[in-house]
């Protein structure tokens, strides 16, 4: 299995294909549903995101961490709610997203026109992700609880590129 | 008569949720070990994956999944029972409440409206009936959301009969495609009224992961529904393959002449539910 740092250079983007199997080490923003509408508000009023330009956001909510632990159980929550916020987030900079199952086509073609990618992680795989998530802190919105902004380091994280920017998906048509 | 203090049932709740939320059922274990031998490419990677990672919850004592789900709790309570101690409901919200706590997991419910979290994951989803004799059946399923999302309700007619109750259920798992961490488990009600039918299909997903209904008729429709499904190729995680679907449960009950309520209940791959007798 090929290995990547994050963030992406633009040559690991061009390399990378819808259907392959990879592992990623560095930053990822954790944000799903609630989040997601504070990030949008964030943008409406001209503030700065608590994600940085180029960093992928994992749509995923953690278990709180047992002692000894930098995170509790965290797999990927549905992507697909998420499409109504996804294009917005592309266009202004993300670098992607790490989520699991289809989005809608209008994500998909955000993916492409800004050049960026969506990694499919495994969905139930908690247990294996928190293992390897080795820092995890809350960088925005804590009274969301498990829906709040975490900032994690990654070592190794498996996932399979589910869109890649020249329209690839794992997923059939 | 037999007096049983709810304190009984509350420590059973929490004891039921803190086994579920670490391990799949030994049936859903068995079939996705059968689901992985078969496939390729990045559904077995998927499927590999699964399985390994149920093994390190189990290893780390750790949540299968982090979503640890809605608290479903299913109480039959024979009538020769006398419950004494605090409310039913409440004991029974108690013992979710330590589960939820003790194990780690996470809570996630919250108001429909301000989606403010109630931070324990009560109140649990109760549902209780009453039984013949001097028994308490406890049955906990932490039901997580990305499936129940994908859940469908169809009030059929009566003339659309099998092959409508048949569409009705691939039609939903297509639908939902790779959203709901396939390969699925689906709990299918047919019969009752708008609210009963769905309760039913929830009633399914607490059978094993290949069992049969006793009806002939009934468990025809599940072979052939599961046959159907696992022709769309979806696969597991929506990588593709022939394993889109691990079971197809039905339960039946009366209902009116004028109606064929059908309710399709969506399970991920993490079948999560222990059962104990009290």
């Amino acid at each position: 299995m090929k290995h990547f740092d994050l963030p992406l250079s633009e040559q690991d983007l061009a390399l990378l294909r819808a259907g392959d199997c990879v592992t990623l080490s560095g930053t990822i923003y954790t944000a799903r549903d609630c989040a997601h509408k504070r990030l949008i508000s964030l943008l409406n009023e001209n503030k700065p995101l608590p994600v940085p330009q180029g960093a992928l956001i994992y749509y995923a909510g953690p278990c709180p961490a047992p002692a000894g632990k930098a995170c509790g159980s965290c797999g990927p929550t549905t992507s697909a709610r998420m499409n109504s916020f996804a294009p917005r987030l592309l266009d202004e900079g993300i670098g992607g997203m790490i989520g699991k199952g289809e989005m809608s086509e209008e994500t998909r073609q955000a993916i492409i026109r800004n050049g960026k990618i969506y990694f499919a992680a495994i969905g139930g795989a908690g247990a294996t992700y928190s293992n390897a998530i080795i820092k995890s802190e809350c960088v925005a919105f804590p009274d969301l609880l498990s829906e709040a902004v975490y900032r994690m380091q990654v070592k190794d994280f498996p996932v399979v590129v589910a869109y890649d920017r020249s329209g690839g998906s794992v997923y059939r048509d | 008569m037999r007096t049983i203090n709810t304190k009984e049932i509350c420590d059973c709740v929490t004891r039921l949720f803190l086994k579920a939320g670490l391990r799949f059922t030994p049936s859903c274990l068995a079939a996705l070990q059968n689901a992985e031998q078969t496939e390729t490419g990045a559904a077995k990677f998927a499927l590999s994956a699964l399985l390994e990672n149920e093994k390190i919850a189990q290893r780390e004592q750790m949540p299968v999944c982090q979503d640890t789900g809605m608290s479903v709790v299913l109480l039959e309570i024979g009538q020769d029972v006398f419950l004494t101690g605090a409310p039913l409901t409440q004991a029974v919200n108690e013992g979710v409440r330590r589960a939820y706590e003790e194990g780690n997991f996470r809570k996630s419910i919250c108001d429909p409206l301000t989606r403010v979290n109630t931070a324990d994951n009560t109140p649990a989803h109760l549902h209780v009936e009453i039984a013949e004799g001097d028994r308490i059946s406890v049955v906990c399923l932490p039901k997580g959301f990305g499936s129940e999302n994908m859940s469908k309700l169809f009030m059929l007619t009566p003339a659309q009969g099998e092959e409508g109750i048949l569409n009705a259920i691939v039609q939903t798992v297509n639908a939902a495609g790779s959203r709901p961490c396939p390969p699925v488990y689906v709990g299918v009600g047919i019969g009752g009224a708008f609210d009963s039918c769905a309760y039913l299909a929830k009633k399914a997903l607490t059978r094993e992961v290949g069992s049969s209904h006793p009806r002939e008729d009934v468990a025809k429709i599940e072979r052939e529904a599961l046959k159907r499904i696992n022709e769309t190729g979806i696969g597991a995680q929506g990588f593709g393959g022939k394993t889109t679907a691990i079971g197809v449960s039905c339960e039946v009950a009366p209902t009116h002449i004028a109606g064929l309520p059908v309710a399709v209940n969506i399970q991920c791959h993490c079948v999560r539910c222990e059962k104990e007798i009290l």
